[in-house]
């Protein structure tokens, strides 16, 4: 068993974004590094259907001794990772909590809804203010836009690992999500740890 | 996906449920595997397709479910061990040949079929419970509890369904199937298979090799022995279990995913020394004795299953049988209300049936903080339909079906069926799709109204198929069209992969489930054989496909097909560039007042374009746009501008 400690029994987190983005593989490389450093993880993903460009969602809970449900209860969450802001907030509504912490990319992705005029995106300042106001406390992350630097929007996922880890808020470092990253992404490994220590840093900045 | 095949015994792995049912059927020594795609299942052959060379194994995907079932019982009766996945609408597809496979018994190898289910139809058409399947047919059912129980007991049905010389069943859900936790992995086995389909011709001895279900009263009568076996064996299984205090105030009888919702509520409503938990593993046949002495534990028991009553009445059907002077506990579950008969449960709905029983008042978080949470998502979230991906081909042929329709005037229609064109029901689709049942359902609802002219019907009448459900159900339906000679069009939607379920082959793409290249099953051919008119139509060539629909509307013989063949634009994108790249050139788009209603970005509805309010035009987000460039043929001021990328 890992000497590694929890700061809460189980640590519930949750990505959070738009199908497409990549949600399952940020939680399948935070999942990994979690079992490997001896944790009982239990992740369970909205997807199938949603994939197509609807919400999507990844719980994540971390314990010592139980293998908890794929639902974090209402208003039980700790951490929220959010790649996009709206669906940020919409995860706050349900599973947020005065003590909850939120990583956010303030990038957004319209739906369809809100391109064809039937329903209305939050002005982006607006939106950051109250998702700030129910959190304990916020990072904003500009990963899309450190990414397309990089090369590809799609870096913006390493990124955020990084930042996730960065913050301290869990308790996994850079040496236990390297291994799992290297062997997700063994083609563009470079530019994906690239991306990780951007994100380390712009979390710490 | 997951490293299965690791030979690391005794460590721990994250896998889906559906990896831990693969890796438990490899731990059995399984030789043979066959499915046909289906959320939530599709992973449990997708993962042993991958290693089914390496592991010295077969993998198929077959043409459709009831092929694989009956396929995987060759293998069975060919001695090697044989497992059929799919989800719960395959279990219907299954069932006539599963209801004489009862009969007959199975092969000196073990056969296991398992059902994923999909509670509160996630990713499905319906949300059938397969559970009294199982009961209705006679076949000995287990459902695990978590990950691990979803590997120990894949590879314990298999010495079960030998021992008992019947098919055995598991049931699991979408969250387990999709759902990730630990596995602690077992020994593979090392024993080569052999297979030989032995004959008797020893007329005192003819049962075990004539596979026949008759005499049926007989074979009926053996089949129930069979499932006393498989009861007595149950009473002791490790799979059923309880947990809790000696003498709980409430006593929760759940299996499943339910069972992991259930230890979320009392921890998080800290009932752990008032509420316990009979864990059930082996559903049908119930343990009765088993059952029966937890039952006195308490006065109140709850029933927390996820859709069919099917624990909570077996149950009742045992108390039922208590001696008339017996202490019988209040029951709750469905029948009383507190649990519901719909839609998939979670840890909240189960806190909720808990506290409302016990009289516990529960807050989930602060209440000013709540109200907050609520009242701002419900005032500025917006909804996020579920739509076609940027430069979806499904998008450009509804585009065409749906002004073809318009331009023929005889308010035509489309019928359809299961697949990412589903979506086509709903704005993705321009709201085309008016008929939306089982695999192949659309073909043949579309041969019934095509022969309806007799009684004055006159529109025009589209079928749409997936090139993947076209090989599945919907042959059968358009030879039936041919013969009859009713008048529809069948559109298959080739886009050369199981698209919905993750780009799966079939056997029009020339390649196998092990990534063999094979005879590719021409769609064309076929349909050209059978003796329909065929066109093959490029979707994103809006015009000539528009005509082509128009031109067979307006043709008065029988059925007739266009195939509209496109690469799905996920697969496409994980091999090529993008083909354009795409902008809006804000001095031609003169938005609102163009009069063109915003064609593009309220209609065509592609999330690839957007509409930058503040300058009131539109854009590309190039962060989801796949530059295809179908937008820029349907722009009236040809705004949409492409460049080579």
């Amino acid at each position: 068993m890992t000497k590694k400690q929890l700061t809460k029994d189980p640590l519930n987190l949750i990505i959070t974004g738009v199908g497409g983005q990549g949600n399952v593989m940020i939680s399948l490389i935070i999942g990994n590094a979690f079992v490997r450093d001896g944790f009982l993880v239990t992740v369970g993903e909205t997807y199938g259907a949603s994939q197509r460009g609807g919400p999507v969602m990844s719980h994540l809970r971390i314990s010592k001794n139980t293998q908890y449900s794929p639902f974090i209860p209402n208003g039980c969450a700790d951490i929220i990772l959010g790649m996009e802001p709206v669906e940020t907030l919409r995860m706050l509504g349900k599973y947020g909590n005065p003590k909850v912490i939120t990583i956010i990319n303030p990038r957004p992705i319209y739906s369809i809804d809100v391109t064809g005029g039937q329903a209305q995106y939050p002005e982006l300042e607006e939106l950051i203010q109250t998702i700030k106001e129910l959190s304990s406390k916020t990072w904003l992350i500009n990963a899309t836009e450190e990414a397309q630097k990089m090369g590809s929007h799609m870096f913006a996922n390493a990124i955020l690992i990084g930042a996730l880890i960065g913050s301290g808020v869990l308790p996994l470092t850079r040496k236990s999500i390297e291994p799992v990253l290297r062997e997700t992404f063994p083609k563009e490994i470079e530019t994906n740890l690239a991306a990780l220590d951007k994100g380390i840093k712009l979390v710490k900045s | 996906m997951a490293n299965i095949e690791i030979d690391a015994p005794g460590t721990s792995q994250l896998f889906i449920g559906n990896e831990a049912i693969a890796r438990g059927a490899l731990e059995a020594g399984i030789g043979f595997a066959a499915a046909y795609p289906g959320t939530p299942s599709s992973e449990i052959l997708g993962s042993l397709s991958i290693i089914a060379k390496k592991m010295g194994i077969y993998a198929e995907w077959s043409v459709n479910e009831m092929v694989a079932m009956e396929a995987a019982a060759g293998a069975s009766y060919a001695g090697i061990r044989a497992l059929a996945p799919m989800k719960q609408n395959g279990v219907n597809v299954v069932s006539d040949f599963l209801s004489n496979l009862v009969m007959t018994g199975i092969g000196k190898a073990g056969l296991v079929l398992v059902s994923c289910d999909d509670p509160s139809a996630i990713s499905s058409s319906n949300e059938q419970d397969t559970r009294p399947v199982a009961k209705w047919l006679d076949i000995p059912l287990a459902e695990p509890g978590d990950f691990q129980e979803a590997k120990d007991m894949t590879k314990w049905l298999f010495d079960l369904a030998e021992e008992l010389g019947t098919i055995c069943m598991l049931r699991s859900v979408t969250r387990i199937a999709h759902a990730r936790g630990n596995v602690k992995l077992g020994e593979l086995p090392t024993k080569q298979h052999k297979a030989r389909f032995e004959q008797t011709h020893d007329l005192k001895n003819v049962m075990p090799t004539t596979l026949i279900p008759v005499p049926s009263p007989f074979r009926h009568f053996l089949l129930h022995m069979k499932l006393d076996k498989a009861r007595a064996k149950f009473e002791s299984s490790p799979f059923n279990r309880y947990v809790g205090p000696d003498k709980p105030e409430l006593l929760i009888i759940t299996s499943g995913s339910c069972w992991l919702y259930s230890q979320d509520a009392i921890d998080v409503l800290k009932l752990r020394n008032r509420v316990g938990i009979l864990k059930l593993g082996t559903l049908w046949p119930l343990p009765e004795k088993f059952v029966m002495q937890h039952l006195n534990k308490a006065d109140k028991v709850l029933f927390i299953e996820e859709i069919d009553p099917f624990i909570e009445r077996g149950i009742m059907e045992l108390a039922g049988n208590l001696p008339s002077d017996a202490v019988r506990p209040i029951f709750y579950g469905k029948r009383s209300g507190h649990i519901n008969a719909f839609g998939e449960l979670n840890p909240d709905l189960v806190i909720k049936a808990v506290s409302n029983i016990l009289e516990i008042e529960y807050q989930a978080r602060d209440a000013e903080y709540n109200n907050k949470a609520e009242t701002t998502v419900k005032s500025s979230v917006p909804e996020r339909t579920m739509t076609f991906c940027a430069g979806c081909p499904h998008r450009a042929t509804f585009w065409s079906i749906k002004n073809a329709l318009k331009l023929d005037g005889r308010d035509g229609f489309v019928t359809g069926d299961i697949g990412c064109y589903s979506m086509a029901i709903g704005p993705a689709g321009f709201f085309q799709v008016r008929t939306m049942h089982c695999m192949g359902g659309g073909a043949g609802v579309a041969n019934g109204l095509g022969k309806l002219g007799q009684f004055g019907f006159d529109q025009p009448v589209i079928a749409v198929v997936g090139d993947s459900t076209f090989y599945h159900a919907s042959i059968p339906a358009l030879i039936n069209g041919i013969y009859n000679r009713s008048k529809f069009i069948l559109v298959i939607l080739d886009n050369s992969a199981t698209a919905m379920t993750g780009f799966q082959p079939h056997p029009g793409t020339g390649i196998t489930a092990m990534g063999e290249p094979t005879p590719v099953v021409s769609m064309e051919a076929l349909c050209r054989a059978l003796g329909a008119q065929v066109e093959v139509c490029d979707p994103f060539d809006i015009k000539t496909s528009t005509d082509t629909l128009l031109k067979m509307m307006a043709d008065d013989g029988g059925a007739k097909v266009v195939i509209m063949r496109r690469s799905c634009e996920l697969v496409r994108a994980k091999k090529d560039k993008a083909p354009y790249k795409v902008r809006v050139d804000a001095n031609k788009c003169i938005g609102e007042s163009c009069g063109c209603d915003r064609l593009c970005t309220r209609i065509f509805l592609c999330p690839g374009l957007v509409w930058d309010r503040k300058a009131g035009k539109s854009m590309i987000d190039d962060v989801v746009c796949s530059g295809c460039g179908v937008c820029a043929d349907i722009c009236p001021q040809g705004a949409i501008v492409t460049e080579a990328a």
